[in-house]
């Protein structure tokens, strides 16, 4: 299959566009950094989407409780370690923080495998029954949020090692954001590696294309698809914890508020595809923080009108999955 | 009479006859059997409300797509009144160009969003409309000088329509008359060739529909039922906001109602928007004797906790998809 390199080029288009438009070079480290931040961290809330809508032709609208679960996770594991908190140094936040993320995945990905036993497994293959399903199960778990959680937002603090931020030149870059980007690129490569370097990866993508195929050859589809749904719950938890910790607060609809602007960096990307979705994430992050520098009204419709663009051009998004 | 009024369409089912019969008195005849602004209030509701989730169900139920902009055109419903009363003045002249304005902009938007995603697949017009529909709450939110950003419109309505009385007959009288195109078209051909299309669509194409063209006329019809219930619930409130009438929070009420009630079904929608708005008004009520009466009680006063009420029918959704998809309805006529 010949490979498709024009997409991937936007990435530094529009950054450099943007360059002689914000003027200043500092800025425009600054703002680029945080795009990417932004970007890697919807990348890990939305992958999960597209990898379970590209195996299981499932789009899960409740999809946001996941994100949301994962924050309230980390969040009740950081506000219980104030003690870590508050001491100075890398390894005491680091004791603090890697419980509270893994937390978050482990919540979400329970969350997720219950999700799909219970709610989900009875309407494979009618799309009206899980859309509907699944905005049942959103309201159903956002309401339970509040019942464990209670109402109220709760402030989540940051760690001392990941506050603030530093300077290169004249350019002041947030250390959380940097942070971001190193997870967020991690995730991305293992994602990669596993699924084009293992045998289960070969399977999903092989899903992917051909469910029925996969099965005669004698594999058990069903369990590929659990193991998918908890996989990409799981990764909405780590991505909710991550996008907490950068607003500092945690509250119920957070999972609700984000889902559009996932839905769009999965329209984007092409359903189903992880690398498109990578790029659409990255897309949207860049142009939110220039627009919110720019033209700071345009700001929250810039991602709409990305979207719209990119769909006269390419109108199953950037890279479409075989299946139509 | 009757017949070419329910275009045909009967009731059929003895219970579901008293309910509607009920529920029609009770609307008809409330500013006098339930005096007090409240109850007034809800009867309005569950008029407009009534007219909106009809026009819902003709997409959902009837048509088979997912559409997530419903609140969008019931917004620009609401807004064209609120704007054309608030810049203009109150007059006559001003509300018909108001509503006529709205119900324009809302056939174009529902035109242009058909023609472009409702030949793909119905998922991908529900993440469509869903991105649309949030682009014109930021719309309506950013554009301040218009549409009063987040605080919305407060406005006067012409003389006659601030009389409390003459507005809610106007509701409901309007309300009603729509609904009763809404079953004629559900039950023409029209409507026939859209259940051929939600029941197989390969073979609704193979007939020599052109499923397009069905579902687009369909999107535009919802659009327009959905621009009218806006303009009735601004007249009735004399203000339109992004929380009455854009939120998302009122797509997922329309959700609830509909398939609660009964998808497929226009009385459906009566009963899921009465039950729906009566639960909102009162339900919170009855949960907070309940809350109250378990008072010590690990969880239970949490998961009572008036609150939470949109929980139970969350659950009561949930259990509608999977055992009952058509509704109250459904269980009714059996």
């Amino acid at each position: 299959m010949k490979k498709d390199w024009t997409p991937l080029a936007l990435v530094p288009v529009i950054a450099l566009v943007a360059l002689p438009l914000v003027g200043s070079a500092p800025t425009w480290v600054t703002l680029t950094v945080a795009g990417l931040a932004m970007g890697m961290m919807i990348f890990m809330m939305a992958s999960g989407l597209t990898l379970v809508f590209g195996l299981m032709d499932v789009l899960n609208f409740a999809h946001g409780v996941f994100i949301s679960v994962g924050a309230y996770g980390a969040a009740t594991v950081l506000t219980r370690m104030s003690r870590q908190m508050e001491a100075e140094g890398l390894a005491s936040d680091l004791s603090a923080m890697i419980p509270a993320v893994l937390a978050a995945i482990a919540l979400a990905a329970f969350l997720g495998w219950f999700f799909e036993r219970v709610l989900i497994r009875p309407v494979y293959g009618d799309h009206l029954k899980q859309i509907l399903i699944t905005m049942g199960g959103l309201i159903v778990f956002e309401q339970l949020i509040h019942v464990v959680w209670g109402p109220d937002i709760i402030p989540l603090p940051r760690p001392g090692t990941i506050t603030g931020s530093f300077i290169v030149g004249e350019a002041a870059i947030e250390r959380y954001r940097v942070a971001a980007v190193v997870v967020g690129l991690a995730v991305f490569a293992a994602m990669w590696l596993v699924l084009n370097r293992t045998r289960i990866g070969l399977l999903v993508r092989a899903g992917v294309e051909n469910p029925e195929m996969v099965e005669s050859l004698g594999y058990r589809i069903r369990r590929l698809f659990v193991g998918v749904f908890v996989a990409g719950s799981g990764l909405a938890g780590l991505g909710g914890a991550m996008w907490a910790m950068y607003q500092e607060q945690v509250n119920a609809q957070m999972g609700a508020q984000v889902l559009v602007m996932i839905f769009i960096v999965v329209i984007i990307g092409g359903l189903g595809s992880v690398g498109g979705c990578f790029l659409g994430a990255l897309l949207v992050g860049l142009l939110a923080n220039y627009t919110g520098y720019l033209a700071p009204k345009l700001a929250l419709g810039s991602n709409i009108l990305l979207m719209v663009l990119v769909l006269l051009w390419r109108p199953r998004g950037l890279y479409p999955i075989g299946k139509a | 009479m009757l017949f070419r009024l329910l275009s045909g369409d009967f009731p059929r089912s003895r219970a579901l006859t008293v309910v509607l019969i009920a529920i029609l008195a009770g609307l008809a005849l409330a500013p006098f059997i339930f005096p007090g602004t409240r109850s007034l209030n809800v009867a309005a509701k569950v008029a407009v409300f009534v007219l909106l989730v009809a026009s819902y169900d003709l997409l959902l139920g009837y048509t088979g797509i997912v559409s997530f902009a419903h609140t969008m055109f019931f917004g620009i419903g609401g807004y064209g009144v609120g704007i054309a009363m608030a810049k203009m003045g109150a007059s006559w002249g001003a509300l018909a160009l108001g509503i006529f304005a709205a119900l324009a902009l809302s056939l174009a938007i529902a035109l242009a969003i058909g023609l472009l995603s409702l030949r793909v697949r119905a998922i991908f017009f529900a993440m469509i409309t869903l991105a649309v529909a949030s682009f014109f709450q930021i719309l309506a939110s950013q554009m301040s000088p218009v549409t009063g950003g987040e605080d919305g419109l407060s406005f006067r309505l012409p003389e006659l329509l601030r009389e409390r009385l003459v507005a809610y007959y106007v509701v409901l009288g309007v309300a009603l008359a729509l609904f009763l195109a809404l079953l004629r078209v559900v039950n023409s051909p029209f409507g026939r060739v859209l259940l051929a299309i939600r029941e197989n669509e390969f073979r609704a194409e193979a007939i020599g529909y052109r499923l397009v063209n069905y579902r687009t006329v369909a999107n535009c019809l919802a659009a327009l039922g959905a621009t009218v219930a806006g303009v009735l619930y601004a007249i009735w409130l004399r203000y339109t906001g992004p929380d009455t009438t854009l939120s998302f929070n009122i797509m997922i009420d329309i959700l609830l109602m509909v398939v609660i009630g009964g998808m497929g079904t226009m009385y459906g929608a009566v009963l899921g928007a009465t039950l729906f708005v009566v639960a909102q008004n009162y339900l919170q009520d009855l949960m907070k004797l309940a809350s109250g009466s378990l008072e010590g009680l690990p969880l239970l006063p949490a998961l009572l906790h008036p609150d939470r009420w949109l929980l139970w029918l969350g659950v009561l959704f949930i259990l509608c998809v999977y055992y009952f998809p058509a509704g109250i309805v459904g269980r009714l006529r059996r």
